[in-house]
Formats: C-alpha cells, structure tokens, sequence
C-alpha cells in the first residue's frame, strides 16, 4: 500500500508540471484525461471490486454538473458549489442504492441504465431552476487571465484524482474492500459469512458516486455551459467501463492507465470516425469480455479459461 | 367516460408491451442472459416493416412473416457464435457483453437510417372503430391482436412442442435435461432465436403506433425490464399481464403527469415494486 | 444459558403451493451433536437454509440462544453464532485459503481486520489439516481439502451451532474417517453441531440423537438405536426401494 501510494505521489507530481508547457492543447487534453481518470476509478468501485457493472456514471456526472451549477447560480462560492454536487451525489447513490441494492445484479444493472434518463427528463422539465432545454449558463470565474482558468481547473481535476485515488488506495486495503471482494466473488457465501452485503454494495455504490458528482461540477465550471444532453450522455457510463475493462479492475492503477490509454485512443484514432464511435466503443467492449478477460477476472472467477490456468 | 377511453387505449399499448417483454423475459428466464441488445431488435424489426411498405408496397403485417425467420436466424446464430462461450460466466458478464453488441448495433443503424423519427403511414388508413363512447384506430387494435396473438403462440410452443418441452426443462435444471439427451447448447440458441424472433416480430407492430429511430431502443429495452420486473421473471403469462399492466398505467400517467414523463413514471413503478413486491405481481420467491 | 440453544417452533417452508417444510418442532440442546436425516427430497437442505434466514420461513418461529431470529437474514444469522457448510462447497476461488478463513473470522467471529484475522486463520488451518496450503488459491484444492476448509471457515465463525451440510458426500473412506476425527474434535470444543448425512456410519458414530424428515415432515426422532428400528422411519426409507439398505451400508 505504502509503494503504491508512493508510486502515485510522484505520478501526480509529474503530472502537476504538465501547466508549465504553456500549451492550451495540452492542458485541455490533461484536465479530460484526469477527468476520465476520476470516472474510471469511481466506476471500479462498483463494477470492479463487488462486481457490480453499474451504468449510472452519467446519472451522477449530470446530477453532480447541475447542482454545482444551480448552487453558483445562488451566488455559492465554486468550492462550496462543488462539495454540494459531491454531498447530492452521494445521498442520490445512498437511495437508489438501498431501493436496488438489496436485489442481486441484473435488477440494478439494467435500473441504473434507466436513472441518467429519468434526471434528464426531470432537469428538462424543471426549466425555471436548471434553465430546462435551453441549458444553463455559470458564471464566468474572476481569474486574470484565461492561462489562469485553464491551469486553475487543470489543478482542481487533479486534486479530484488524487482524492479518489486515495479513497480508492485506503478502500482496497481495508475491510471494506475485502468484504467487496468476497461478494463479487460470491455473493451468497459471503452472505453465510456475515458480510453485511447491502451495506458494503451501497457503500460502494455511494463511493462509485460521490466523485464523479464533484467532477460533474467542476466541468460544468470549466466550461461555463450546461445542457442535459450533454452532462448526462449515456456515453459517459460507457466509457467509465471501457477504461477499466483495458486498464485492468485488479491493480489500483488500472483504472488510471485505462483512462490514459482510452483518451490517447479516442484523441488519435477516434476523433477522425465520429460516425462510428460508439460502434467501435461496443465492439472493443465485446473483445475485451471475449478475449482478454484479464481485466475483467476481478469480475469473475468462474470463467473457463480462468480455471483452465490455474 | 374519458376514463374508459384512456383504458382502453392502455390495454392496445399493453398488448404491444406483452409481446415486447415476452421474448426478453424467456432469454432472461432461461438461458440467464440479460439481453441488452432486445431493444435494438425491436427498432431493426420497425425498419424492416417501414423500408418494406415504403419500398417494396409489403404490408406490415405481412412483414412479420419476413421478420420473424430472419431475426430467429440472427439470435440463433449470435448464441451459438458469441454467447454460448460466455454462458457459464456470471450474469453481468454476459450482460456487458450484450451491451457492447447493442452499441454496434444500434451505431450501425444510426449510420444506415440517422437518427430521424420516420412514422410509417398506412395507405389508405384502415379508419377507425367505434365500440359506444370508446373509439379506437382499427390499425393499433389488429397491431394488438396481433401482438397478443404472437405472445400466445410463444406460450403454446413451451407447454405444447417438443423443443417448447426441452426448453422448459433446460430452465428447470440444465444437467438433468442434458443426462436426458436434450442438446443444451441447440436448445439456448434456439430459446435466444425467439427471443429475438419475438423482438423483431414486435417491431413492425409497434410501428404503427410509434416513429421509428434508434434512440428508441433503450426506450423498449426499459419497458420490457420494467414489465419483467411487474409480472415475475422467466413467464410468458407474466409478461403478458405485466405488458398490459404497465400499458394501463403509462396511459393513465400520461393523462395525469403528461406524457413527458412516461420514463420516470415507469422507474418510479419499478422502484417501487422493487421494494414491496421484488418478485414480481405474479412471481414466486425463490426463483433465481 | 437454560433452554434448548435452538428452537424451532411450527417451522413451514411453502415454495408456491410446495411445502419443502412442514411444520417442524425441534429443539437442539446445548453441546449436543443432532443427525438430521431423511430420504432424498425431505428437506434437510431447506431446513438449513431456513435456520440460515436463506428462505426465511413462511411460518413458525426459530428461536436461538434465546432470541427470536426467525426474520434474521443469513449473515445476521452468521454474526450470532450460526454456522454452515454447503453440499456442494463454494470457496471464495480467487482468493487464498487463508483469505478464505480470514474473512470467515472478521465479518462473523468479530475478529479485527488484518494481522488478528490471519494469525486466528492460520490456527484453524492447522487444526484442520491444512496448515500447509495457507497461501494456495482455493480453487486449486481437491475436493477432500476443500470440505477441510469448510470446516476451518466454520471455526473461524464462532460458531454456537454448526450445521454440516452432507460434508462427506464424495469423499473415499479414509477422507470420511478423517472427517469424521475432526467432527468429533469440533464437538469436543463445545460447538452444538446439527448434521444433515446420507452415511448411517457417521451418524450412528456420532449423534447423540436423531431428527427424521420426510416429505417435509418430522415424523420422529430419539435415540439412534431407537430410530434405525423405528416402523416409521424404516417405511419412509424403504418407501424408496433399497433407500435402506443404501442407507445402513453407508453407499
């Protein structure tokens, strides 16, 4: 645990100098990066360590954009601003969590594929707070210059990362995570041994939550603009289990290598295929379940070729 | 009055849901697979009925005897290929697997067709029926029938045929069946194919009430899990009186909280049934 | 402690119109070690998981160290003092065997997470056996170590009361000798043990009373010399044609 916090430290440190390049480009493609980063690393929670594929990122992302968003525009301090969207994230994850939770898989997976459109039908009809359709402007931040903002929200992403990372580092080497691993090794067994299994899903559902809520507000700041299409895009759900799946659900690192490896994907190949996007999410989605199922063993055990290695 | 008419067109809607859910909830009863992909079936089984009537002059109606071999084909053959690897794995693995297909699928479809709302317009319209104060379009009443008809007919293959037979006892207990000489991966594929017969039959059926585009997929995806959910899993009498259940309600919602809100209304349903009655209004405890 | 440590008043298990269990009144004493048996299809199995909180029961109540867990959920159950092994054995695969126990002795035996939880496992493993194959994937084990290591996640529960489901089904003779050493160890230590088995041999040898269960339905227990030449007990084995002498040779 302590190498690999170490390990980390000095990755973020070097990462923190990415802002002394100067370039615009880079900065904007680091504070993506370092977004997709707290995603993928909120979605492991879930669907890596209880083996739970949870699709309710995007609900979370577009619930946590739209109350820091909505809290600003009540004159709330950004920092305030964003530790709401975390807080309402957070309770939005304890509920849904506890009417799902207590069922095993499917009824949750598919539910939380249901959730982001049900908010964005509430945040689209409820026009006189969120703006409805026509989205919602935030205030522009009072830094000096637009370097500034962009180096600012550069930092705060990254502190976002280094949060979840911690939270994600002290989760898996504590009782919480190994009572993870026995339900989504086994779920029923670990039952029989006293795992209080719908607290420990919850829990780890509400962690899957509350990060990606703060990152939803710190985008919404970023780019001053909100509309729900675009804050609660399915695609964002999609992609939290892309990066883990290629990165890995074992190590503490998989979800962030995942994250960079996706985003230096979707930035050289992707961009230039708009069309088929998503298409080519599913069908590297279908290789990795299919073929390389090293990611995913944290995922299952029981799968034959996994018994056939041992 | 008003209230009759909102019942009965809830119980046309219901008798489309019935035939949505039924094929959904075999494959999941089944084979415990949770077919991500049944949505984008539905919406594929509507191009086929509008390109076939817009092109070629085919009846809808009549394109579902077109529909209805070349979806079981593709299901049979996507579980034999694909799926049957997978089947020993957990749910959610196979789940995430079906995900990651129905994003290629539907991609492809929005590539082939956009996203337009395309309506499928019957000429000359087949008018409408008026039974007292209730009046109903004659096209959505023979879409129901049908749909009913199609759901019914899925019910007397299980209880009825041979393979109906084999199907049955492969979801009550898979190594027994196979000791009895049921060829059990035969027998998934062919449970999966009608599966996605049944989607892609429904398809043209629900065209002639509602505009075709991809994005509509999720959209029967939900229906059809909520309408598993409301009658129980893995029974084709559930799902035909969760279908209608659900068409009742989203047709009274709409008149009450306005149709806008048809998806919330649906999760909140599920929600709470979930809490009180997680087996389903016809289900039994303990099946799994 | 006075009373009976487990209870079981009326008990009914209805799987739709099927009742797996029907109206079961039981009470297991303090110390003792009690043979659950009964032809295929009686009911045992679903008598543990009713116990468990598994299929919580349709009717009756369970009463244990004097309280009412009728409604309890399995791992409320575990955390009490309720422990099981399974027919068919499920290890945690992909952990080691020593996780295994450990995870046993931190979420029901209240033992702390970490260092405490592992040196407590590891005792356990050596009790039964397996001291030796600590830091093994489970999933690598013979089937025979495997209930081995049920018995140590047993242990490693706190157990008041011990069900042992079938825990020598498909084990050779040596492995069912050996068994049946650490069962007897087990019950020296003061843990009740109820046991479900197939093996007259090792229920005989053990049990210092007999539960039968048909259709069901307790229809007697008592003593084992008394039981083996109980008519009841004797029509509900033979019911099914040479279930019997099956039974009194030990399959």
């Amino acid at each position: 645990m302590k190498r690999d916090a170490l390990i980390a430290v000095v990755l973020f440190a070097l990462v923190a100098l990415v802002p002394f390049s100067g370039e615009a480009y880079w900065l904007r493609l680091g504070t993506t990066m370092l977004m997709y980063g707290v995603i993928a690393m909120s979605w492991n929670f879930i669907g890596g360590m209880a083996g739970y594929p949870s699709f309710a990122v995007a609900a979370f992302f577009g619930l946590g954009a739209y109350t820091g968003a909505v809290a600003q525009k009540f004159g709330l301090p950004m920092g305030l601003a964003w530790t709401c969207a975390g807080l309402a994230a957070l309770a939005f994850a304890a509920l849904l969590g506890v009417a799902l939770l207590r069922l095993r898989g499917h009824y949750f997976a598919i539910a939380s594929l249901v959730v982001a459109e049900v908010l964005r039908e509430l945040v689209n009809s409820a026009t006189e707070l969120t703006g409805g359709g026509m989205g919602l402007n935030l205030p522009i931040p009072t830094m000096t210059s637009i370097d500034a903002q962009a180096a600012f929200f550069f930092y705060a992403m990254l502190g976002l990362v280094a949060i979840t990372f911690a939270a994600m580092l002290l989760t898996t080497y504590s009782k919480l995570g190994f009572g993870l691993r026995c339900i989504q090794q086994n779920e029923s067994a670990a039952d029989m041994l006293g795992v209080d299994t719908t607290f420990y899903k919850v829990s780890a559902f509400m962690l899957s939550g509350v990060f990606v809520g703060m990152a939803g507000a710190v985008y919404a700041s970023w780019v001053h603009y909100i509309e729900p299409p675009d804050v609660f895009d399915v695609l964002f759900s999609v992609k939290a289990i892309v990066m883990v799946l290629l990165g890995g659900a074992g190590s503490v690192f998989g979800p962030l290598f995942g994250a960079a490896l996706f985003l230096s994907l979707e930035e050289l190949v992707w961009r230039k295929f708009l069309e088929v996007h998503t298409g080519v999410l599913g069908l590297l989605i279908v290789l990795l379940v299919m073929f390389l199922p090293k990611g995913l063993l944290s995922l299952s055990n029981r799968l034959p070729w996994a018994r056939k290695t041992r | 009055m008003l209230y009759l008419q909102i019942l009965a067109n809830g119980l046309v809607l219901g008798g489309l849901y019935s035939c949505i859910a039924a094929g959904f909830s075999l494959v999941w009863g089944v084979l415990n697979v949770i077919n991500i992909l049944h949505g984008s079936f539905i919406v594929l089984g509507g191009y086929l009925a509008f390109f076939g009537y817009v092109k070629l002059g085919i009846h809808p109606f009549a394109s579902i005897l077109i529909a209805a071999p070349l979806f079981f084909a593709l299901g049979y053959a996507l579980q034999r290929g694909l799926i049957n690897r997978m089947i020993a794995a957990p749910v959610l693995l196979t789940l995430t697997l079906t995900f990651g297909l129905d994003l290629m699928l539907s991609n492809a479809m929005l590539a082939a067709f956009t996203a337009d709302f395309r309506k499928l317009l019957l000429d000359p319209p087949l008018g409408i029926l008026a039974l007292g104060p209730v009046v109903l379009p004659v096209d959505r009443l023979v879409a129901m029938l049908l749909a009913l008809a199609l759901t019914g007919l899925l019910y007397l293959t299980l209880s009825r045929s041979r393979i109906g037979r084999a199907i049955v006892a492969v979801r009550m207990d898979r190594e027994a069946a196979a000791l009895m000489g049921v060829n059990v991966k035969n027998v998934y594929a062919i449970t999966f194919g009608l599966g996605a017969l049944m989607a892609g039959a429904s398809g043209p059926l629900l065209a002639m009430i509602f505009p075709i585009s991809p994005l509509t997929g999720p959209v029967y995806l939900g229906k059809a899990f909520v309408i598993c959910v409301l009658g129980g899993l893995g029974s084709v009498p559930g799902a035909m009186i969760g279908g209608l259940a659900l068409g009742v309600v989203e047709s009274f919602g709409a008149l009450w909280f306005g149709p806008e809100h048809a998806t919330t209304l649906s999760f909140v349903l599920l929600i709470v049934i979930l809490l009180v009655r997680p087996e389903g209004l016809l289900g039994r405890k303990g099946y799994s | 402690m006075n009373g009976p440590l487990l209870e079981l008043t009326g008990v009914t298990r209805q799987f739709g119109g099927l009742k797996a269990v029907s109206d079961v009144t039981l009470s297991v004493p303090q110390g003792e070690v009690i043979g659950l048996i009964g032809p295929n299809g009686a009911g045992k199995t679903t008598l543990v998981n009713v116990i468990t909180g598994v299929h919580p029961a349709s009717a009756g109540t369970i009463r244990f160290a004097g309280e009412d867990i009728t409604r309890l959920k399995p791992w409320q159950a575990a955390r009490r003092g309720i422990a099981r092994t399974f027919q068919i054995v499920q290890p945690f695969p992909e952990m080691t065997v020593l996780e295994n126990v450990a995870a046993a002795a931190m979420f029901a035996g209240g033992v702390r997470y970490g260092r405490d939880a592992e040196h407590e496992a590891r005792e356990h493993l050596r009790f039964v056996g397996l001291g030796d194959y600590a830091d093994r994937d489970a999933s690598a084990l013979t089937l025979a170590m495997r209930k081995r290591l049920e018995f140590a996640k047993g242990l490693a529960m706190h157990p008041k009361l011990l069900l042992l489901d079938e825990v020598n089904a498909g084990l050779n003779a040596t492995e069912v000798d050996e068994a049946l050493a650490l069962i007897r160890a087990i019950a020296g230590r003061g843990v009740t043990i109820l046991i479900i088995e197939h093996l007259m041999k090792v229920v005989l040898s053990l049990c210092s009373r007999i539960v039968v269960l048909h259709h069901g339905e307790l229809i007697a227990q008592g003593e084992p010399q008394a039981i083996i030449k109980d008519p009841r007990v004797i029509q509900a084995y033979l019911g099914r044609r040479y279930a019997g002498t099956e039974a009194s040779n030990g399959g």
